[in-house]
């Protein structure tokens, strides 16, 4: 019984701001569906969208693999993109790549990665400049 | 997560087997997908249920009725205390003032009238309070709809913690009125309090409270049968009796159950009003993602124009409202209004704070799919696989409101595949069903007679 899996994946458009969402949306049917403990299904909806938003802010394209099992959910994002350069800086709380302009409409506050990591479980970010960025957030459920 | 209540729920708004036509228009409407039809008549899963009332509002028959108490009840107590809402006065042609209104509610054999909307200064400072004991929680939602309350138990588990866990005003009113004419020495046993009711929804929350063991109210008379029977009264009337103890409202209390009538006297942060279920349902998904940044209030209430809108009210919902608005108006240029909050006295507003309290509402979600996670997921697999075969057409020909409901039932063993019109055709070309069972099927589902053989007998043949 417990070799249950679920996968699922979704495309990610860059620059598609007014579809950001669908995912996060989704997965979390799909947790409450499974009875998934509410702090967790909190939490790993605010991780993706968090993830999400930066792919479709900074990249061209992506793709979400989710996978779900009695224990844990795994949510792989995978990005064609520019790369983070120095990825322990950008976790840093504040730091972030946005113009003063951006900053001033209230986006770029460089809190995104910091939020990601304070509502994962495990977070590995892995990147290569140039190329794109994976990032990788797993979620454990209380038994 | 918390313990979730299992109990059997008790609804308000009942079907009528007897008046029912299987029409299904209920089933199509209902926001938390509540409805089936079985034998040609709608039935009711009564855990999914939130008392909205929009069934009633569509059934072309009138076979979805709003249960009520006996009014001679109202006799089975000495003192009988009749609590109205600003809606009831918001009914009547403008020309009647409320105070005549609540005179012949009076007449009708109540010791005392009082307007519900008295316990709302009192319980506005409770909530400016709650917020300020409350910083971490965003945004936090008001408890007044009790429609939005199970909403949120059975559709929105997750935002449980988010609901400000005081009573309404009609129960601060009946506290407030239960403790005063306590100690003026009257027998608690010989109080009787009935509220008068615009929706389904405040039945329910009477008769089976939510974080409560036992409302404070003993009755409840429903809106549309006090109209009529008031309305008759004001027709007839000659002379004049006054009510004691009848304070008028503030224009804040006269408004406090319309729409932004919470949210425009929380003193901190940002609030917002919606209203009309699907509205709700809508935003609370943008909530539980997190999507929604920056709102510390939110007032939510079921019915389109909140409490004007309550299927129990014979009005027009905005003609309602803009009565209510004109009064409230009136009551705030009025020099003689003190309004003061009436519990601020002695041991009365202790005694409120003490009680004005509502328990951790739990949740009940009708989401998860089994409590173990394994079977869930089974389940789930073969919800997607039976979603798949489906024409996602959501005709509801089955007997079930979508494509999507449809698979749930048949996962859930409280349905069967072959009741989709579609699939029946394709089995029906493939020679793996005939005939005589598909219209065995249909008749399971719609009742024997819109499927009689004869029925049409004269109008076959110009059919063809």
């Amino acid at each position: 019984m417990t070799t249950e899996k679920m996968h699922f994946e979704y495309p990610v458009e860059g620059g598609n701001f007014s579809k950001a969402g669908y995912p996060s949306s989704q997965v979390k049917k799909t947790l409450k569906q499974l009875n998934v403990d509410g702090n967790v299904i909190k939490r790993t909806v605010v991780a993706l969208y968090e993830a999400e938003v930066n792919i479709v802010a900074h990249a061209y394209k992506g793709v979400i693999f989710i996978d779900i099992d009695t224990k844990k959910i795994i949510i792989k994002l995978v990005d064609e993109g520019p790369g983070i350069p120095d990825i322990k800086k950008a976790m840093e709380i504040g730091y972030s790549t946005a113009t003063p302009e951006v900053r001033e409409m209230g986006f770029g506050a460089g809190m995104g990665l910091s939020n990601m990591n304070n509502n994962s479980d495990k977070l590995t970010i892995t990147s290569e400049v140039g190329k794109g960025t994976n990032v990788e957030i797993i979620n454990y459920f209380p038994s | 997560m918390d313990k979730e209540v299992n109990v059997q729920f008790h609804h308000a708004l009942k079907f009528r087997e007897d008046i029912c036509i299987g029409c299904s228009h209920c089933m199509n409407i209902c926001p938390t997908e509540a409805i089936r039809v079985v034998h040609g008549k709608a039935h009711m899963h009564a855990n999914r249920c939130v008392d909205c009332g929009e069934c009633y509002r569509v059934c072309p028959v009138g076979a979805i009725i709003v249960e009520q108490d006996d009014f001679e009840n109202i006799y089975n107590f000495k003192t009988r205390i009749a609590l109205i809402p600003a809606v009831f006065t918001g009914q009547f042609p403008e020309s009647v003032g409320s105070k005549e209104i609540l005179e012949a509610v009076h007449d009708l054999g109540f010791t005392y009238v009082f307007e519900v909307e008295e316990g709302v200064e009192f319980l506005n400072e409770r909530f400016n309070e709650y917020f300020q004991n409350n910083k971490s929680i965003k945004p936090l939602i008001s408890p007044f709809c009790p429609a939005i309350v199970r909403l949120i138990q059975v559709k929105f588990p997750t935002l449980v913690g988010s609901i400000i866990l005081l009573k309404a005003p009609v129960d601060i009113t009946a506290l407030r009125t239960r403790k005063t004419l306590m100690d003026q020495g009257i027998d608690p046993k010989e109080i009787g309090i009935f509220y008068v009711t615009p929706c389904a929804a405040k039945i329910v929350a009477v008769k089976s409270p939510v974080g409560e063991e036992k409302s404070v109210i003993d009755g409840v008379i429903n809106m549309n049968f006090l109209y009529n029977k008031v309305f008759k009264i004001l027709r007839q009337k000659k002379d004049k009796t006054e009510i004691p103890g009848l304070s008028p409202l503030s224009g804040k209390s006269v408004c406090w159950s319309l729409t932004h009538g919470e949210s425009d006297h929380m003193n901190q942060g940002r609030s917002l009003a919606i209203d009309e279920i699907n509205n709700v349902i809508e935003f609370l998904e943008k909530v539980e993602n997190e999507e929604i940044d920056g709102i510390d209030f939110l007032e939510l209430r079921a019915c389109d124009e909140s409490c004007a809108g309550g299927i129990l009210c014979p009005g027009n919902r905005f003609m309602t409202a803009d009565k209510l608005r004109k009064r409230a108006l009136r009551n705030e240029s009025d020099p003689d209004n003190h309004h003061n909050s009436i519990e601020n006295t002695g041991n009365t507003r202790e005694y409120l704070l003490d009680n004005c309290s509502l328990n951790k509402v739990l949740p009940r979600s009708i989401m998860k799919l089994d409590d173990n996670i394994a079977e869930a997921m089974i389940k789930m697999k073969r919800i997607y696989e039976m979603n798949g075969i489906l024409p996602q057409v959501d005709c509801g020909i089955c007997g079930s409101p979508t494509c999507k409901s449809l698979s749930e039932d048949i996962v859930q063993n409280k349905a069967e595949i072959k009741q989709c019109i579609f699939v029946q055709k394709i089995l029906e070309q493939n020679d793996k069903l005939d005939i005589s069972e598909s219209i065995k099927i249909m008749r399971s589902i719609w009742g024997e007679n819109v499927l009689d053989k004869n029925s049409l007998k004269d109008e076959i043949n110009e059919i063809n």
